[in-house]
């Protein structure tokens, strides 16, 4: 609690203990009503004083007027009507404080909750002077320094490992739990936690540019950017209290005038105790503290998902997503090379492929590197021997002692071998082995494990179209596509072809619904930006993805872009649950009040009550580890 | 010119009128409140003296909101 809330606590027991007290005091007349003036000013005096400066400044429509012209009012009309019954001033009062009170503890509280969820700040950096380790702000070590990471500490700054190995928690930065293992030579990037070995690193960028600062800066900036809800709300402020304030006045003069009319007793007193009640039910407060704080713990939430939403507005954009538009290498497939088949071999799959391996073994070409890393072992040149390298068609030499041909269909045709063509796409590479045909191998860029389910997710999340935009060659893209089940798929696309593409696509959206795109931010920043939502996926590290995207995922995982989405929207229904509840019960009990139903005790715990639930129901968003 | 400065208040309510305040202020090219981190961001006109201006804003918040704060 800060210091204003502690003299807001001792102000509320004072007056509490004081009204309780004055129940059974046996005072009467003057000193009873000095009494209890005693206490509704312990309790209500910055109100009072508030109101009045509001006044001052031209200011009269503000909840510190409501409050004070009903406590007031209330008063006045107890000393009017001889009742003596100045409790009810008092307890609106004590009641108003105890609501606002709550809700600065409770704003405060989940504040610093989700500060401390994204606080991935390092505290310090080691540094080896003389054999000895010291500890230094990261901010004063300079680019090229070596410093040294221990177990359980969190790696300070970008950089590239020279000594060492350990694995690292990257859950901090990814929500991803599986740890990632690191060696010599490895990058290695600021917020992650070193978890089982000493690690040396030579650090690459300076505090202010690593890793770390730029994610804070994202995501502390993030709640600057305000949504159309929070702007709706703002306005319905600033029109709803002269509203409100014109609607009690006209409840004080109206019926009591018009019951003059019809030749019945005015009744003064009961409709402007009602005209009193109906100002302290209007506070908005409930609405206009509960939106911001429903984005704000969204944006935390999904920040500790490895999800960064760059402001409420995208958060709000996202949950009307209807497309999704992929940008198909490196987002929905690895974007590297990999065996992935193997055909018509009279051997083993095994046996063929450490052929080729073998035979490849000299060549760096990323095509013999993906048959090697295929193959798996350690290769054993002294068993290859009179390697011959065919430009445009492949490679001849012996392994083992066996001749061993591996290369493209015109390599087949040079050597005279009869071959079987392959439907699959991707690279063939057609081998011979002492001069017979053994089959051939695809080697093709895959799809990453969980692209289909991503896709699957996505859909059932909502998502009515999914495309995939790519360079690649039609046969190419179109057998992903199939295999993912994406709806439509567009390919032979050049950069700039891709931003028309997305710009037909975006003029086809029907009303409302937004279009996303997700790439991986190396050359598609232009279409990121285009798209009424730009995601970039496997940010970790890369400042071009950060900058362009609106939404940054920091794992390379496609299943995140279905969680963002999710995570949108549970944030989105909170702040239409938390709109619409306020509203509806304000409306209720205003009317309620207005036809003389619920008095000034009931009105009050209404408006306490109602910003209460608001409250509560806003931390609600920071809870999406499991959606 | 942008800067940040730290400030307090209570409600969001008196956030909004705060900004309300901020950007009507000379000197102000756009401010913005953000009231869960407890931030204002001014972006300041051209050719103006922050100082001066951020004095004119504090002023200006005060009138609209007495208890809020803003660190200078």
């Amino acid at each position: 609690m800060t210091k204003k809330q502690k003299k807001m606590l001792t102000r509320i027991l004072v007056c509490a203990v004081m009204l309780i007290a004055l129940q059974v005091l046996p005072v009467a007349g003057i000193p009873r009503f000095a009494l209890y003036l005693a206490a509704y000013l312990v309790i209500g005096f910055d109100i009072l004083k508030k109101a009045a400066k509001g006044i001052g400044n031209g200011r009269v429509f503000d909840e510190n007027f409501l409050m004070a012209v009903a406590t007031i009012g209330a008063f006045a009309l107890a000393i009017y009507e001889k009742s003596g019954d100045y409790n009810e001033a008092i307890a609106v009062m004590l009641f108003y404080q105890i609501g606002e009170l709550f809700q600065s503890y409770a704003v405060g509280k989940s504040r610093k909750n989700i500060s401390a969820l994204m606080d991935i700040r390092p505290d310090y950096a080691n540094i080896e002077v003389g054999g000895k380790l010291e500890k230094v702000d990261p901010d004063e070590v300079a680019v090229g320094s070596i410093i040294v990471v221990q177990p359980g500490e969190k790696v300070p700054l970008d950089g590239v490992i020279v000594g060492g190995a350990s694995t690292l928690n990257t859950s901090a930065l990814t929500g991803e739990s599986l740890p990632r293992d690191a060696k010599t030579g490895d990058e290695i990037i600021s917020g992650c936690i070193n978890m089982t070995g000493v690690l040396k690193v030579r650090t690459t960028k300076e505090f202010g540019e690593s890793t770390v600062s730029r994610i804070l800066e994202l995501v502390e900036n993030s709640s600057s950017r305000k949504s159309r809800s929070e702007d709706f709300i703002a306005k319905f402020a600033r029109i709803y209290t002269p509203a409100v304030c014109c609607s009690a006045l006209a409840l004080a003069i109206i019926p009591p005038v018009a019951r003059l009319v019809m030749g019945r007793s005015a009744a003064w007193e009961q409709w402007i105790y009602r005209a009193l009640t109906f100002l302290v039910t209007s506070c908005p407060c409930a609405l206009v503290v509960s939106i911001p704080l429903s984005f704000f713990a969204g944006i935390g939430g999904a920040s500790k998902e490895g999800v960064l939403i760059k402001g409420s507005n995208y958060l709000e954009t996202l949950s009307q997503v209807k497309t999704v538009v992929f940008d198909k290498t490196g987002t929905l497939t690895k974007g590297v090379f990999e065996v992935s088949a193997v055909h018509h071999s009279p051997m083993e799959q095994k046996k063929l492929l450490e052929y080729a391996a073998l035979a490849e073994c000299a060549s760096s070409h990323p095509i013999s590197k993906s048959l090697q890393s295929a193959y798996g072992r350690e290769i054993d040149r002294s068993r290859v021997t009179d390697i011959e390298e065919v430009s445009g068609r492949g490679i001849l030499a012996r392994v083992d002692g066996v001749p061993v041909a591996a290369g493209n269909h015109k390599l087949m045709e040079q050597l005279g071998v009869d071959f079987i063509d392959c439907h699959s796409v991707g690279t063939i590479i057609h081998m011979a082995i002492d001069g017979k045909y053994a089959g051939h191998i695809v080697i093709s860029d895959v799809v990453k494990p969980n692209s289909k389910q991503a896709i699957e997710q996505l859909h059932r999340a909502g998502v009515t179209k999914t495309v995939m935009l790519t360079g690649d060659a039609k046969k190419v893209a179109e057998s992903v596509a199939k295999e993912l089940g994406v709806d439509e798929v567009y390919s032979d696309l050049l950069p700039a072809g891709k931003v028309e593409k997305l710009e037909a696509l975006l003029s086809r959206q029907p009303g409302k619904a937004k279009l996303a795109f997700v790439g991986d931010g190396i050359n598609d920043a232009p279409v990121l930006s285009r798209a009424d939502i730009g995601i970039a996926m496997g940010a970790m590290g890369s400042d071009a993805a950060i900058e362009a995207a609106d939404i940054v995922l920091m794992d390379d995982e496609p299943l995140q872009i279905a969680k963002a989405i999710k995570i949108s929207r549970k944030c989105i229904g909170i702040v239409y649950q938390n709109i619409i509840f306020a509203l509806v019960v304000k409306f209720a009990c205003l009317a309620l009040v207005a036809v003389g139903a619920a008095d000034m005790w009931a009105a009050i715990f209404a408006d306490v009550g109602v910003m209460v639930l608001a409250v509560l129901n806003a931390i609600r968003a920071l809870q999406v580890h499991n959606l | 010119m942008k800067k940040t400065y730290a400030i307090e208040v209570d409600c969001a309510n008196c956030a909004n009128l705060m900004e309300e305040a901020a950007n009507k202020t000379e000197g102000v090219a756009k401010a913005t409140v953000n009231f869960m981190m407890q931030k204002m961001i001014v972006e300041f006109a051209d050719g103006a003296d922050a100082k001066a201006v951020m004095k004119g804003v504090l002023k200006a918040c005060r009138k609209v909101e007495p208890d809020c704060e803003i660190e200078l």
